[in-house]
């Protein structure tokens, strides 16, 4: 039986735990769990999944809706590139829409899709196999799939894909999914030395699970974003000494902004791992026999290392769309907010739809501003979006309004974020307490608020996520539980950004994705 | 006319409350006479559970302010003193450091249910509620806290007068508090004798633990303890047994329910999610008080108003759940309000699932042909906790364990 939890549904209410201790496990809210578990404990999954007050436990993805009506197109070939999960999750919403059509899947990876986010979580301290984190058998979507054969490119005017190995595959509408890779480290010879890795696949899970279960004697980071500092939160658990070099002035800056950021740097040297902030790597080093040796900082200092983690960030695979005539470029792809593709002119077009961590689009509530996010639930909402649309006509259409949600888990503790936090002037701790690391904090731009992050507090996030789709008032100024005192809002420290200077406000109103919409507020006013 | 909610409040009412429910939800956000606020559709409480400026402890109701604190226990506090005891108590209990408590009872819940149901053989009729609902809860939270198995006919009583002084709204409020704060003295001094015990002899049962720990934030005060140990009591067992008796009533009344769970005993874990949201024991969440103005349902209630959360009503929601009067054990995705949510989600959910789940698939399976001798049975009166005050059964036999 597989298993996969929506961890951004999920509260931390434990209670899988409690039903399936040897398949669950939790520190604080931060849940983590065996995605392939021995077939003797299918009754106490069952239990579980039945048992899970928010149903966050897939164990198939069978339909969480009804179909939305009949679907203005049954017939016809539609065709997936990028077969992983947002790739897959479109797939099994076509078919819940009654397309009943040929599906075909293209894919440049070996083997059915998997999991991404225990990668570097339980398949690194090795609870998990890294073979192990497939995600649950779709329902029969009978679609057909290429594997291990990348897309090479995208002829729009003539309806086809073009394989690398030379086929074409026709379609009548197309599904662009190909996701990010990580980026590599700069220097190739450097980036070539025995003991370098990258994570972004279960092949690079497996390489660096197996440097780490080997013991080495210390392991650097080059960066302290999300992947960086899990990996560090895993070293620290299986109790490997650990540097951490990080170009800002903390840890998740760039996602979270500063003052976060330090709490999550106070997080991490309570955890013994050695943080330097505000220091680059200049190069890596290795020994006559090519095996990394250390690396040379920019203040000029040294680290010796065996293991080294390139965590910079990602890259957008776009590369095959070149000549398409689509707006592709290392941003990702744009498209409309309904996940149609905009060609390099700025024209919508009709068959060509996009989803996932490639795609770019205009968020109504951060002013129509053009965002990508890396994030699983982001990949999986515009999925069923963007296979929704796929077989709707202009009438039927829904708009990818959902304010996104992102969840890590480190050092035993459980981070979540609604909205975007960069997307932000001032912060304030309106719950709990930062030094206890546990709280909730509410993001605001210009007066209202637009992002929340939680530290264990996951239970709350539901209602600032209302109050962000409201365009609530920032700072927050009503009277409720565990305000401590002295909180008071403080500049956010997140990265400059361009802003234009009107001031009409959207809000989202709305709860399924059938029924949210958008509407502007004008300052003083009412929609 | 009375209002839908305090119809429900009638204890004529108590064996069928649900059109009166249905009723309700046609206010979503209903004032009553006395000032309160009853919230009956499922995504209004759902937000409300969630919703910071929503207290759960009484001292912030402006009226009661003559009425002289007691000490709450988790139940009846707010984040973060809320949140530290509940951790506290957790601790030998749940994940993360106790995640196994549990789920190792399941051996001895099953010779509880087996020495129970043998105890059925040899007769025809037997009253559900007093020989089985009654006792295997009972027995199992003695069994956890490390209450002696023959003090347990004392805090029944206790418990007991302690439900039923329980309600919503404000009127008779001060009365019933008084008539409670009588009940909860004796069974508060009887447990803080028992903690004074184990502070000398501790044990591996919770009490020994809520007395003997003391970690980085601290361990429990005496007077916390105490106050634990009465809340895990009354509703570790007064719940439990409400919803083993829902549900034989629910098999008995859908007899082809019954053949269904015998003919594929794992059906009875969906069984038991679907009686939580079908027949919840717990009906309504009283004792909410807004700390702010808040806007919910169309409807603002003013800061300083008590909130009652009719979750009974909310779980049958057609707006969220379709068909929500049928009994469906292959219900999909059933989200249901049947032990609440947000920051005090029931403390003892995973103990009421196993045990209910263990007896009532024995039940099932042990019990040849058995019949309702009354429908509805009597109720107790209680519309907070509710369930039948006894449930009269009978039957052409017991098969072997
Ligand atoms: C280590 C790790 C940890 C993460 N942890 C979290 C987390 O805790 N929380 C969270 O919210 N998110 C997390 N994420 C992010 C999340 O996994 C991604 O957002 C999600 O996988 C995006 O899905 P996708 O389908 O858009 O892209 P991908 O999963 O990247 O899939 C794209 C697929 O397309 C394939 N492809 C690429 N080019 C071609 C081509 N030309 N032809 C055919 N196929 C091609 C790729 O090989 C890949 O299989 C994590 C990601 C990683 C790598």
């Amino acid at each position: 039986m597989r298993v996969v939890v929506d961890l951004t549904r999920c509260q931390g209410y434990g209670q899988c735990v409690f039903l399936a201790p040897d398949v669950f496990t939790m520190r604080e809210e931060a849940l983590l769990y065996d995605l392939d578990p021995a077939a003797d404990q299918d009754d106490h999954v069952r239990r579980a999944a039945a048992a899970c007050p928010v149903q966050a436990i897939h164990l198939d993805w069978a339909a969480r809706r009804p179909p939305s009506g009949r679907p203005a197109r049954r017939e016809g070939r539609i065709v997936v590139v990028g077969a992983s999960l947002a790739g897959a999750r479109a797939a099994e919403v076509l078919r819940r829409e009654g397309f009943e059509g040929t599906i075909t899947l293209i894919g440049d990876e070996a083997g059915e899709p998997y999991d991404r986010p225990p990668l570097s979580k339980q398949v690194l301290t090795g609870q998990v196999a890294a073979g192990h984190t497939l995600l649950p058998r779709l329902r029969d979507t009978g679609a057909e799939w290429l594997c291990g054969v990348p897309a090479a490119a995208l002829d729009v005017a003539g309806k086809r894909v073009l394989l690398a190995d030379g086929r074409e595959v026709p379609f009548d509408r197309v599904l662009l999914a190909t996701g990010t890779r990580a980026r590599p480290w700069p220097e190739p010879a450097e980036a070539a030395l025995e003991g370098v890795h990258t994570l972004r696949t279960v092949a690079d899970a497996a390489r660096l699970r197996a440097a780490l279960a080997a013991g080495p004697r210390r392991v650097l980071i080059l960066g302290a974003g999300f992947t960086g500092s899990e990996i560090a939160s895993v070293c620290r658990e299986l109790d490997l000494p650990v540097t951490v070099v990080e170009r800002a002035a903390t840890p998740l800056m760039s996602a979270l902004g500063g003052v976060i950021g330090e709490v999550a740097a106070g997080l991490q040297r309570a955890h013994g791992v050695d943080l330097r902030c505000g220091v680059t790597v200049a190069a890596l080093e290795g020994d006559p026999a090519g095996r990394l040796r250390g690396a040379r900082l920019s203040d000029g200092s040294t680290v010796e290392a065996d293991v080294a983690v390139v965590a910079l960030g990602s890259v957008r695979n776009v590369e095959w769309l070149q000549g398409s005539g689509l707006a592709a470029g290392p941003w990702g792809v744009t498209c409309d907010a309904g996940c149609r593709a905009v060609d390099l002119n700025g024209l919508v077009t009709d068959d060509v739809f996009v989803a996932g961590d490639i795609a770019r689009f205009p968020h109504p509530l951060y002013e129509y501003q053009f965002m990508s996010l890396e994030h699983w639930g982001n990949a999986v909402d515009q999925a069923e979006i963007a296979a929704h649309n796929m077989v709707s006509d202009q009438a039927h259409r829904w708009p990818y309004l959902a304010a996104p949600v992102f969840w890590s888990s480190q050092f035993g503790v459980n981070i979540k974020s609604a909205g975007v936090p960069t997307f932000a002037d001032e912060i304030m701790i309106t719950q709990g307490s930062a030094a206890e690391r546990r709280f909730v904090a509410v993001y605001g731009y210009r007066g209202r608020v637009t992002a929340a992050v939680t530290f264990d507090q996951a239970m709350w996030l539901e209602f600032y996520q209302r109050l962000i789709e409201g365009a609530a008032p920032f700072p927050p100024d009503f009277r409720h539980v565990d305000r401590r005192a002295g909180d008071g809002p403080v500049s956010a420290r997140v990265p400059e950004r361009v802003v234009p200077t009107a001031g009409a406000t959207v809000v989202v109103t709305g709860h399924d994705p059938a029924e949210r919409r958008a509407s502007l507020l004008h300052s003083g006013g009412t929609a | 006319m009375s209002s839908p909610f305090e119809q429900i409040l009638d204890p004529a009412r108590r064996a069928d409350p649900y059109p009166l429910f249905d009723r309700l939800r046609d206010t979503p956000v209903a004032r009553q006479p006395d000032g309160t606020y009853v919230v009956s559709t499922y995504r209004e409480i759902v937000s409300l559970l969630h919703d910071p400026r929503v207290s759960s402890d009484r001292r912030n109701l402006g009226s009661d302010a003559g009425e002289a604190p007691r000490d709450p226990s988790f139940i009846g506090l707010d984040p973060p003193e809320h949140d530290r005891l509940r951790r506290l108590a957790m601790r030998h209990f749940g994940p993360p450091h106790a995640a196994r408590t549990v789920e190792e009872l399941r051996p001895e819940m099953l010779a509880i249910a087996t020495r129970l149901i043998d105890g059925l053989a040899g007769r025809s009729r037997a009253d559900i509620v007093d020989e089985v609902a009654y006792p295997l809860p009972v027995a199992v939270i003695c069994r956890l806290l490390g209450v002696p198995e023959e003090d347990e006919p004392r805090f029944h009583a206790w418990a007991d007068q302690a439900i039923e002084t329980l309600g919503p709204g404000e009127q008779d409020r001060a009365e019933r508090e008084r008539a409670r704060r009588e009940v909860l003295t004796e069974l508060e001094n009887y447990l803080a004798g028992l903690a004074e015990d184990r502070r000398r002899a501790p044990g591996t049962d919770m009490l020994s633990g809520f007395v003997t720990y003391h970690g980085p934030e601290g361990g429990m005060t005496h007077r916390e303890v105490v106050a634990t140990a009465v809340l895990l009591l009354i509703a570790g067992h007064e719940t439990t047994i409400n919803l083993i008796a829902n549900g034989l009533l629910t098999f008995l009344r859908h007899p082809g329910l019954l053949d269904r769970v015998r003919a594929e005993p794992g059906l009875i874990v969906p069984a038991v999610e679907e009686l939580l949201r079908y027949e919840p024991p717990v009906q309504l969440i009283s004792s909410r008080i807004a700390l702010a103005d808040i806007e919910v349902g169309g409807t603002t209630i003013p800061a300083g108003s008590p909130v009652v959360l009719a979750v009974a009503a909310g779980s049958r929601d057609p707006a969220h759940t379709p068909d929500p009067g049928l009994f469906l054990l292959d219900r999909p995705r059933n989200e249901h309000l049947g032990f609440g949510g947000g920051a005090h989600y029931c403390f003892g959910a995973p103990l009421a699932r196993l045990e209910t789940q263990i007896v009532l698939g024995e039940l099932v399976r042990r019990l040849r042909a058995p019949r309702l001798v009354a429908d509805p049975p009597p109720y107790r009166p209680s519309a907070v906790l509710r369930g039948p005050r006894h449930l009269v059964i009978d039957y052409a036999g017991v098969d072997p364990a």
